[in-house]
């Protein structure tokens, strides 16, 4: 099962709304990543504005750039996948009723707080009454989003699938999960993330939409060639025996591989089995890491197939995302690899047209 | 691509009782699981009605048999009881080998345990046992536990899209196994009821006072309920030649959008009628070919207009017996497509259609009537059964008899 | 009654968000749903709760909302035969 990408849009911690490829990056230094807004009213009417929480701003806005990038009015189907949902109304809601104990409560927040708001509000600012699905697993939200459109496009059901992948940050998620060990203690220098060798990682955000297509044309970003998972994998060695079968089955080696990207995130507990791919399988390849740009979020893989469309389109390996070999000759095939939080692992696989 | 997709095991738990057999005895007696609050805690307790599972969460952990709650959330727990009993009733073991998948469908996950806890989270200070609850929170955790009880590694998804989630749940599985990519998939649903939930449904004042009264004229709005509600499929073919017992098929279904309204359904029900099509199209059944239709029904204003007009103008003026199973389950979000594809299995193998209880008077609208008595020895071989939810998701299911 | 309408105003405002609207734009007379202000079913629900925080009045049933939100006036008319404004 294949697509190409034939347009993208997205928002996120870095200007990566406007057409910049990476060429100047923003710096942050507060462990916890907010998105860089485009003016949302050049995008939705104000009257539907006035009702959306920063989350549904993104994420309509990120397909609506999306479908003009691709000069596609309808598509076939709408998916979208998303670990913690819509945060800010979710918290709103919560927090109301919390605090008036359960009294005077109104609807709006509770309303769009569920995951699927922004996959429904796309099909109905488009009047799109085709398949429209939503997916909620951790590390593997946006990756059943992709496997599904790939499957619709498979089975002759969509020609053209408007999927993307969101997740919100919030101060007081960030707080919450921050319990669990997820962020750094120290502040760091977010572009510096690889350097801090301790553990925890930064909190990020973005959203991210594709439109995948099973048509040729000439103004195509890449092919989404595959995509696998792999689930609480015992040891390293599992992961590697994983992504050996992955390029087996789309008759590829290791040295076929002009670009690994991989999603390092500073965490000095997980990033190991990063290393340990990279010392086994990709020692001759040259690298590139993603997430001290975008933070980590359930759906950041998202980000990395953006970077690696448009670097198969455009041809360059920005200097900001480079790890250790620099790139040579043409970008033909590039492999994503990400975990989040060693237990949800995804592997694509991006080539040129 | 044109491989049959069986149903080889049902799992279950719901107001009406916490595994097949109860439900389907309640089912049959005609005795709903509505009732005042007991378990959550919330101001509206004596107020509003709705359908619990009948345990706390500690009678849970007992039921499922596991020692100690090391942040197992209602929610996970109802899941992991009624996905256990659809795994072993299909005669699944524990790392037989087959590649198999867990597909679950959430809308509100741990939101049972965060809103217990919340303002302890968000304040650093304070430190206790409920920091257990924290990754317990999200919509997969859920999914995960189950997989890990059962030992399922292959795959694993959730789906939201609110009221429809696990119908989807089920046509995402058979086209998994379509597509080669696992051979068995367990897909459904679970949802804990939570004052969140409760307090939400109200604010949009859709909650009925009293029992919900699906497609009645005085109805005033749905009953919440609570459970979970699993199903095993596995290509037909490998089923029978396995001697496997088939409760029923799933011959079809289709996924459309009303994009109408955030939370109301269009009045036409251009949404549903797209489902109902699509999902006969593909089954290859004559529209005469259904029997029964297991309605979304929950009992709103708008719901039970849309989805009438929706099946007046998909089956013109023969529209098959059908009947609301809310008025038993109350409306169980993410669980209700699980629940209610038990219900059409257990409506097929058992050839009886399920009443719609709470029943008096027809709508202004039409003259549809539902199936208010217990209908044994139904001649049904092919039952439709329709999900429907917030952002417009219209799922409707086919199962028909092998 | 004036005064009532000014209040309202800048409650309304303020409860459904109405980003870049100003009291001056909304004439007390304007029909607030449909074709006017253009707010819809949720708006309606939201002015339930407004009229239940602010003046203390209940409304059981969304159906008889939608003659009291018939304007700014209508509002303020209802609030001032009903209310403790």
């Amino acid at each position: 099962m294949k697509a190409f990408i034939r347009g993208i849009g997205q928002i996120s911690p870095q200007q990566t709304f406007a057409g910049d490829f990476l060429e100047n990056v923003t710096a942050y230094n507060t462990n916890m990543l907010f998105c860089i807004d485009p003016v949302y009213k050049e995008f939705i009417h104000p009257l539907q504005l006035r009702r959306m929480s920063r989350t549904l701003r993104m994420g309509v806005t990120a397909a609506k750039i999306c479908l003009l990038d691709a000069a596609i009015e309808m598509p076939d189907a709408v998916i979208t996948g998303t670990g913690f949902g819509c945060v800010e109304d979710t918290e709103k809601f919560l927090l109301a009723m919390l605090n008036n104990n359960e009294q005077q409560l109104t609807p709006t927040a509770f309303m769009q707080s569920t995951h699927n708001t922004i996959s429904g509000q796309v099909a109905i600012m488009l009047k799109c009454k085709e398949y429209n699905s939503t997916y909620v697993n951790r590390g593997f939200s946006f990756e059943t989003a992709l496997l599904d459109s790939l499957m619709l496009i498979a089975e002759d059901n969509a020609h053209k699938v408007l999927v993307g992948g969101f997740d919100e940050n919030s101060f007081n998620l960030h707080t919450t999960t921050d319990r669990l060990g997820h962020w750094k203690k120290e502040k760091t220098n977010s572009l510096q993330l690889l350097e801090s060798k301790t553990p925890g990682t930064i909190s990020g955000e973005g959203a991210t939409f594709f439109m995948l297509t099973d048509k040729e044309d000439e103004n195509n970003y890449a092919l989404l060639k595959g995509l696998s998972t792999l689930y609480k994998p015992e040891n390293e060695n599992e992961v590697e025996q994983h992504v050996n079968d992955f390029l087996k089955r789309n008759n590829l080696s290791a040295s076929d591989i002009d670009l690994v990207v991989y999603g390092l995130n500073g965490d000095a507990r997980t990033d190991e089995v990063y290393y340990h791919l990279r010392d086994k399988l990709f020692n001759e390849n040259a690298g590139a890491y993603f997430k001290h740009l975008c933070g980590d979020y359930y759906t950041s893989s998202a980000f990395a197939l953006w970077f690696s469309a448009n670097a198969i389109k455009r041809q360059v390996v920005p200097q900001s995302v480079r790890l250790g070999k620099a790139p040579s000759g043409a970008l033909k095939n590039i492999l994503i690899v990400n975990h989040y939080r060693d237990i949800n692992y995804s592997f694509m696989l991006v080539s040129q047209c | 691509m044109s491989e049959r997709i069986a149903i080889t095991g049902l799992g279950i738990i719901s107001a009406i009782g916490d595994n097949v057999h109860q439900n389907l005895a309640s089912l049959r007696a005609k005795r709903s699981g509505i009732g005042q609050i007991k378990y959550l805690e919330t101001i509206h307790k004596g107020i509003l009605p709705i359908a619990e599972v009948k345990h706390s969460d500690d009678e849970l952990l007992i039921l499922l048999g596991v020692s100690e709650n090391t942040g197992y959330t209602r929610t996970a727990l109802l899941g992991m009881i009624a996905a256990k009993e659809a795994f072993a009733d299909s005669g699944a073991k524990k790392g037989d080998g087959i590649r198999t998948a867990m597909i679950s469908a959430t809308t509100v996950g741990g939101m049972g345990s965060t809103e217990k806890f919340y303002l302890d989270y968000i304040n650093p200070e304070k430190t206790g046992d409920f920091v257990k609850y924290i990754d317990s929170h999200d919509c997969g955790d859920s999914a995960e536990k189950i997989a890990d009880n059962l030992g399922i590694k292959d795959f694993i998804t959730s789906i939201n899209t609110a009221c429809s989630s696990s119908a989807n749940a089920l046509m995402l599985g058979a086209r998994l196994i379509k597509h080669g990519i696992v051979d068995r998939v367990v897909a459904g649903g679970v949802d804990g009821l939570t004052k969140f939930t409760i307090n939400g449904f109200n604010t949009l004042m859709i909650l009925d006072k009293e029992y919900c009264k699906p497609f009645d004229k005085n109805r005033t709005g749905l009953t919440l309920g609570e459970g979970s509600g699993f199903v095993v499929l596995e290509s037909l073919e490998v089923a029978q030649k396995a001697g496997k017992k088939i409760y029923c098929e799933l011959s079809g279904y289709a996924n459309t959008c009303d994009a109408y309204h955030q939370t109301a359904s269009s009045p036409e029900g251009t949404g549903a009628f797209l489902s109902m099509s699509s999902a006969l199209a593909l089954s290859g059944l004559e529209i005469e070919d259904i029997d029964y239709v297991n309605v979304h029904g929950t009992a709103t204003q708008i719901n039970d207009l849309s989805e009438g007009n929706a099946m007046i103008k998909f089956f013109g003026n023969k529209v098959p017996k059908f009947s609301s199973t809310k008025g038993y389950t109350g409306h169980t979000l993410a669980a209700a497509g699980g629940i209610e594809a038990v219900f059409s299995a257990l409506t097929i193998y058992n050839n009886t259609i399920f009443p719609n209880l709470n029943f008096k008077d027809k709508m202004d609208e039409f003259d549809l009537i539902p199936v208010t008595d217990l209908i044994e020895n139904a001649g049904v071989k092919n039952v439709l059964s329709n999900s429907f939810g917030f952002g417009g998701n219209n799922t409707s299911l086919i199962f028909s008899k092998v | 009654m004036d005064a009532l309408i000014a209040k309202l105003k800048t409650q309304i405002i303020e409860q459904l968000n109405l980003e870049g609207v100003s009291p001056e734009d909304i004439s007390p007379d304007d029909s607030l749903f449909g074709e006017g202000l253009g707010l819809d079913s949720i708006d309606a629900l939201e002015l339930i709760v407004l009229l239940e925080k602010n003046y203390g009045l209940k409304i059981e049933n969304p159906a008889e909302g939608k003659k009291i939100f018939y304007t700014i006036r209508s509002i303020a008319e209802y609030i001032t035969a009903n209310g403790k404004a």
